[in-house]
């Protein structure tokens, strides 16, 4: 991960302008599953990271998810600067652990940019106006192993238009501390097929479409946020019938450092091949620094 | 998708539940000071922000905390301090800062047996003093 480098080296370049750690406990979210800073699954307008508007903050995250027939883990690394911009870089891997298919194996980098836009979550207490960012993950599908036996080596070979792509979203994120609740909804225009795993567009669809994904926590003390979250996902592969994702999670802060993050989650049916609906435990670590 | 329908909606009426008073959900007056009297010292001992009330009277500081707090939770009183803007005005106090003391106040309320989502309800009122304290 050459680009990882770049961020670490970047890092490394600003640490002239010491980090603060100055935002609340919390308030950068966690790592979603495709690097930025969220929930589990959707990406919220929070900058990620502990960087108030005077510093920065970076972490690294790595997550595992577990259903019945699949594993899918993420690695990645995020850097919030100024409470205004955050970049993040994250390797996905999706991996089969039932015959005929527990030799599959696909890979997915995903390198995302999120601006925060307008509004304040935490100081924005007496406005209506949330926080919201505009945000992109551009999205490469680096191949699929384990198929050789059916000639199949890229995502485009299952059916899909494209082995790239880029999703677009905009998020607004309101902490309520009045009621100690956090809700988010995201849009998200895409044409990822299971997050990109298995390519973009396919024989059921091209172009993008706009999916709503939303999510509600209860702040249950500083150090302790559990909710539940909604990620709608388009349906364009005619082997691949899928459906919405969702998920309830708990997570835990016990310092500005850590935190880490237990969910159960649902990604839906997979391949028309297998039609259990895939669901298991989502686990997720992130140290921040 | 009826799991987290139901898991959302349990979320939404958690709050509902817990409407009281903020003024009482601190204990009145008497729970207000004693939050006051274990917050000063933490502020006075907190490494990131002890520098700027070294030269404060701290029994005015006390005074104005507890008639602020009072009056911001719906209580009896009325602050007779300075304006947010003019007291800190020169202090170039940081949002880390702000952070800073915001986390002494909920230690201060951990401290004495404040449940946080009593917490959280002080801290929604104060929050939007960021734009007013925090110059640099």
């Amino acid at each position: 991960m050459k680009a990882a480098w770049i961020l670490l080296a970047l890092c490394g370049a600003l640490s002239v302008q010491a980090q603060d750690m100055g935002k609340l406990t919390a308030t950068g979210g966690v790592s979603q599953v495709e690097g930025a800073g969220g929930g589990g699954l959707v990406p919220w307008a929070l900058i990620t990271g502990y960087g108030t508007r005077d510093s920065w903050g970076a972490n690294a995250h790595a997550t595992l998810v577990r259903t019945q027939d699949y594993a899918l883990d993420s690695a990645g690394v995020a850097l919030g600067l100024a409470d205004r911009v955050e970049i993040s870089l994250a390797r996905q891997e999706f991996r089969g652990s039932r015959a005929p298919l527990d030799q599959l194996r696909i890979r997915q980098d995903i390198a995302g940019v999120k601006l925060r836009v307008a509004g304040d979550a935490v100081y924005g207490q007496d406005e209506a106006l949330p926080q919201i960012a505009v945000g992109v993950m551009v999205k490469r599908n680096r191949g699929v192993d384990g198929l050789g036996a059916l000639g199949v080596g890229k995502v485009t070979q299952l059916g899909a238009r494209s082995e790239n792509g880029v999703d677009y979203y905009v998020a607004a994120t309101r902490i309520d501390l009045a009621r100690s609740l956090l809700w988010n909804a995201t849009l998200r225009a895409t044409k990822a097929n299971q997050l990109g795993l298995l390519g973009f567009g396919g024989d059921q669809g091209g172009g993008y479409r706009a999916q709503l994904e939303l999510s509600g926590a209860y702040l249950v003390h500083r150090r302790l946020v559990a909710g539940a979250e909604y990620r709608m996902k388009p349906a364009n592969l005619g082997v691949d019938p899928e459906q919405d994702a969702w998920d309830v999670f708990v997570a835990w802060f016990p310092s500005k450092r850590w935190s880490l993050t237990a969910a159960y989650v649902s990604l839906g049916q997979i391949t028309v091949f297998n039609p259990t609906r895939q669901r298991g435990l989502y686990l997720s670590a992130q140290a921040g620094f | 998708m009826r799991i987290p329908a139901l898991a959302l909606a349990a979320l939404l009426a958690l709050p509902a539940a817990a409407a009281d008073s903020l003024f009482e959900g601190l204990g009145g007056k008497a729970g207000i000071g004693r939050i006051v009297e274990t917050f000063v010292p933490l502020i006075q001992n907190d490494p990131r922000i002890s520098e700027s009330f070294k030269d404060t009277d701290i029994k005015n500081l006390s005074l104005r905390l507890k008639q602020q707090f009072c009056e911001l939770a719906g209580g009896p009183c009325k602050y007779g301090g300075k304006d947010m803007t003019t007291i800190h005005d020169g202090l170039n106090i940081t949002t880390a800062q702000f952070n800073a003391l915001a986390e002494d106040l909920q230690d201060a309320m951990d401290r004495n047996g404040v449940p946080a989502s009593v917490q959280n309800k002080l801290l929604a009122k104060l929050a939007p003093m960021q734009r007013q304290i925090v110059t640099k």
